[in-house]
């Protein structure tokens, strides 16, 4: 079993064919490809043009995240999250969120917890769209990718509304959030749920039963459920495998086991499999923010932090006319909590797969180690196995598929 | 029935060779197909429906850089990737041009660190700063603009013009809630 | 599954494998002596009573002035109980070797490449340990705490003399 779950590195394949051992060949996709989703190394070994091994190279974004994190304090960390998963920086801030605050034992209230979901939905949607739109990019359907990116400005739009970024939210604080939602909150939500549904099957009607894309997806990269456990896939790419793995559901956060929603699971493994999983998850998606949205409205306003003020700054109209208030703020941006010490590991569900955070505390201000178990850096190594024996073609298909970030790879 | 009729005699027009040349070059631009990290996603956003980079003549992203005259840097440069991308822009052709997108390939950004390069200006020489993490849109499209006005300012002879000084702030950025 | 069952049956089969078990929030960690490390990551996923099949983490951590100087940090989950466990296993400074899990759980290859590359453990029995972030002929380990971070120092009036004298294209 070991051998044939070995990761060939890109040293392996090309020193043989430098010293003309082979009678294959070497063929370098990569950093700067055009189908390769970032800046991501490919060493293809090929014979004619199918791929006998493959070997990613990553590290050409390596931005050292974790090591700058260890310099900035627990509140001012949230900003670096951001960059790891370009494509879902709600769900990183979320995650370290958590981390943090498992170390400190705070209560979050219901109400954060409530809006904490309904935007992490609402990211998994623009994360999937992105990824529908580059699959079929690769794959030469290019409306696709106009039509994804249409629904995603809006979605961004709500990010917009919230945090005032597109992009880079750092909305979700440790001990909350970083400022109440707007009123316009609500209704662009409902707004944008109420059209998702019917947006979704416009997309599936352009691919699901298109024959050209049945062609290129149907029986590429498949890889069965055990060799999927132990390659450590995670997230839609092994639910594709029927391994019906979510942590929402297995070890649930935020509150997530009060939602009522399915684990779309597919059942050969291959990306036709991966699409379906992926599309079913966006209408789950939907569903639960429609719940979230719900309980929001029943909510009414409330706090958007904990009430702990050794945690979270206490709202500005209390600065100007609480000493107390104006020192808890004064505190927390000079010099910022202290944890106790203790370390704590955090895993939540992203829309690439398990995002796991494991935070060190030393009793300082600043955190001693963060560490992120990032999943696109683990699917990349089932990679190989995936695309032994198929067409450079499908190679190009199935990294799509895979749905990597490299921001989160390199980290 | 035709132009000609519409707009009177239009045999001959006299204008610069230079002004032909810089015309051409600023309505065809094509951009290297090139992404880092963050930027790249919003420069996606500006090919996309919504912002719509072709209404520049720019819809056209090359993959190889042999056949493309600009290079839009979106994102962070890591010392890893350096070479690579010097190496990138030794192969294109001259003329070119290239655009540092975002904070990070600006000046390093958030990042100043042992992995990032401080400002890709450290590898190949730059034309336009485009500031935001990530620059919206619109702001990528003010910055290709911007390098379209240096380039019609440019000498045939390949003499390089002043910079540009602005009368006003590159971005405005609306910061009241809609 | 709860923590005491797991800490039971482990001690049971082990019993002087575990130096300290601690249970932080709800979460068990165990550090594990080096010898067992091996064996108990075995057993905790071949046993059918456990099936800790699924390594979802591999890190390493540098704990600079406390002996041992390295820690790799492994969380194992069990995907039938739904339970995860925390084993740690520490290295010393003159020789950070701790045995690979690669032969065990093919994911631990990466994690294990890169906590080799950034902090410089060195996993016995890897199948290819090589660099993985960083360029193969970087010198060091960044992450290590005695390493510094490389900050630029960033221009301000008071010393912008300074800085263009070694950097003279930053003034344009």
């Amino acid at each position: 079993m070991t051998n044939t779950l070995h990761v060939p590195t890109p040293q392996e394949i090309t020193e043989p064919a430098l010293a003309g051992k082979t009678e294959t060949m070497v063929l370098n996709m990569g950093p700067h490809h055009p189908s390769t989703h970032g800046v991501l190394r490919l060493v293809v070994e090929l014979d004619g043009e199918v791929v006998v091994n493959v070997a990613p190279d990553v590290g050409y974004l390596h931005t050292g995240i974790e090591k700058t994190m260890e310099s900035k304090t627990y509140q001012k960390a949230v900003v670096l999250t951001d960059r790891m998963d370009y494509l879902a920086p709600l769900s990183n801030n979320l995650c370290y969120a958590l981390a943090v605050e498992k170390l400190l034992g705070v209560e979050i209230p219901e109400r954060v917890q409530v809006i904490r979901v309904l935007l992490v939905e609402l990211q998994r949607i623009a994360s999937h769209l992105v990824w529908l739109g580059t699959h079929a990019l690769d794959l030469a359907a290019m409306s696709v990718f106009l039509y994804a990116f249409r629904e995603r400005e809006q979605i961004l739009d709500i990010f917009e509304l919230v945090s005032g970024a597109r992009m880079m939210t750092s909305y979700i604080r440790v001990g909350g959030l970083a400022y109440d939602v707007p009123a316009e909150f609500l209704p662009t939500v409902d707004a944008l749920l109420r059209i998702m549904p019917e947006r979704i099957d416009e997309y599936e009607s352009l691919l699901t039963g298109n024959p050209l894309w049945l062609e290129r997806t149907v029986g590429v990269g498949v890889i069965d459920a055990e060799s999927a456990i132990a390659y450590g896939l995670t997230g839609a790419n092994l639910r594709a495998t029927g391994v019906p793995y979510d942590v929402r559901k297995a070890m649930p956060y935020s509150g997530y086991e009060t939602y009522d929603f399915e684990i779309p699971v597919g059942k050969n493994g291959d990306n036709y499999d991966r699409y379906r999983v992926r599309m079913a998850e966006m209408r789950q998606s939907v569903k639960i923010a429609r719940q979230a949205w719900e309980r929001l409205s029943a909510l009414g306003p409330g706090p958007y932090t904990t009430l702990d003020r050794k945690v979270a700054p206490p709202p500005k109209s209390e600065i100007t006319h609480s000493m107390e208030a104006l020192i808890h703020h004064f505190k927390l941006w000079t010099e910022g909590f202290k944890p106790p010490r203790g370390d704590a590991y955090v895993s939540i569900e992203s829309p690439r797969g398990i995002l796991g955070c494991y935070v060190v505390s030393d009793g300082s201000p600043k955190p001693w180690r963060v560490h992120f178990r990032a999943p696109s850096f683990i699917n990349l190594q089932a990679l190989a196995h995936m695309a032994r024996g198929r067409l450079v073609a499908d190679l190009v298909a199935l990294i799509a598929s895979l749905d990597p970030v490299l921001g989160e790879v390199d980290r | 029935m035709g132009i000609e009729e519409k707009a009177g005699d239009l045999g001959v027009i006299t204008t610069s060779l230079e002004y032909v040349v810089n015309w051409g070059r600023t309505n065809a631009m094509w951009p290297l197909l090139f992404g880092l990290a963050c930027c790249a996603i919003e420069m996606m956003g500006a090919q996309s429906a919504n912002y719509d980079l072709s209404r520049f003549g720019m819809e056209i992203n090359r993959a190889s850089p042999r056949q493309a005259d600009l290079m839009i840097v979106a994102g962070r440069v890591s010392r890893k990737m350096a070479p690579v991308v010097r190496r990138l822009y030794d192969q294109m052709s001259d003329p070119k041009w290239v655009i540092a997108m975002g904070d990070c390939a600006a000046c390093g950004g958030i990042f100043n660190n042992y992995a990032i390069v401080q400002g890709v200006d450290e590898v190949v020489p730059v034309d336009v700063y485009v500031a935001g993490c990530p620059p919206r849109p619109e702001a990528l499209i003010h910055g290709i603009m911007l390098l379209h006005e240096k380039v019609k300012r440019e000498k045939i002879s390949g003499k390089k013009e002043d910079p540009i000084r602005l009368s006003q702030p590159l971005i405005q950025v609306d910061v009241a809630r809609k | 599954m709860d923590n005491q069952t797991l800490l039971n049956r482990i001690t049971s089969r082990f019993p002087d494998a575990i130096v300290e078990s601690t249970e932080f929030r709800g979460d068990l960690s165990l550090s594990v002596r080096p010898e067992h490390y091996l064996a108990l990551a075995q057993f905790l996923r071949d046993d059918p009573a456990l099936r800790y099949t699924f390594l979802e983490n591999l890190c390493g951590v540098d704990y600079l002035g406390r002996t041992p100087r390295f820690e790799v940090v492994v969380h194992l989950v069990s995907m039938q109980h739904l339970h995860r466990v925390c084993l740690k296993v520490g290295a010393p400074e003159e020789h950070p070797h701790v045995p690979s899990l690669t032969p065990l759980f093919a994911t631990a290859n990466y994690q294990e490449r890169e906590a080799y590359d950034l902090l410089g453990i060195v996993f016995d029995g890897h199948p290819s340990l090589t660099r993985i972030l960083m360029p193969d002929d970087w010198l060091g380990h960044p992450q290590r705490k005695d390493h510094p971070l490389v900050e630029e120092e960033i221009a301000f009036t008071f010393n912008q003399e300074q800085i263009y004298a070694h950097k003279p294209f930053a003034k344009q």
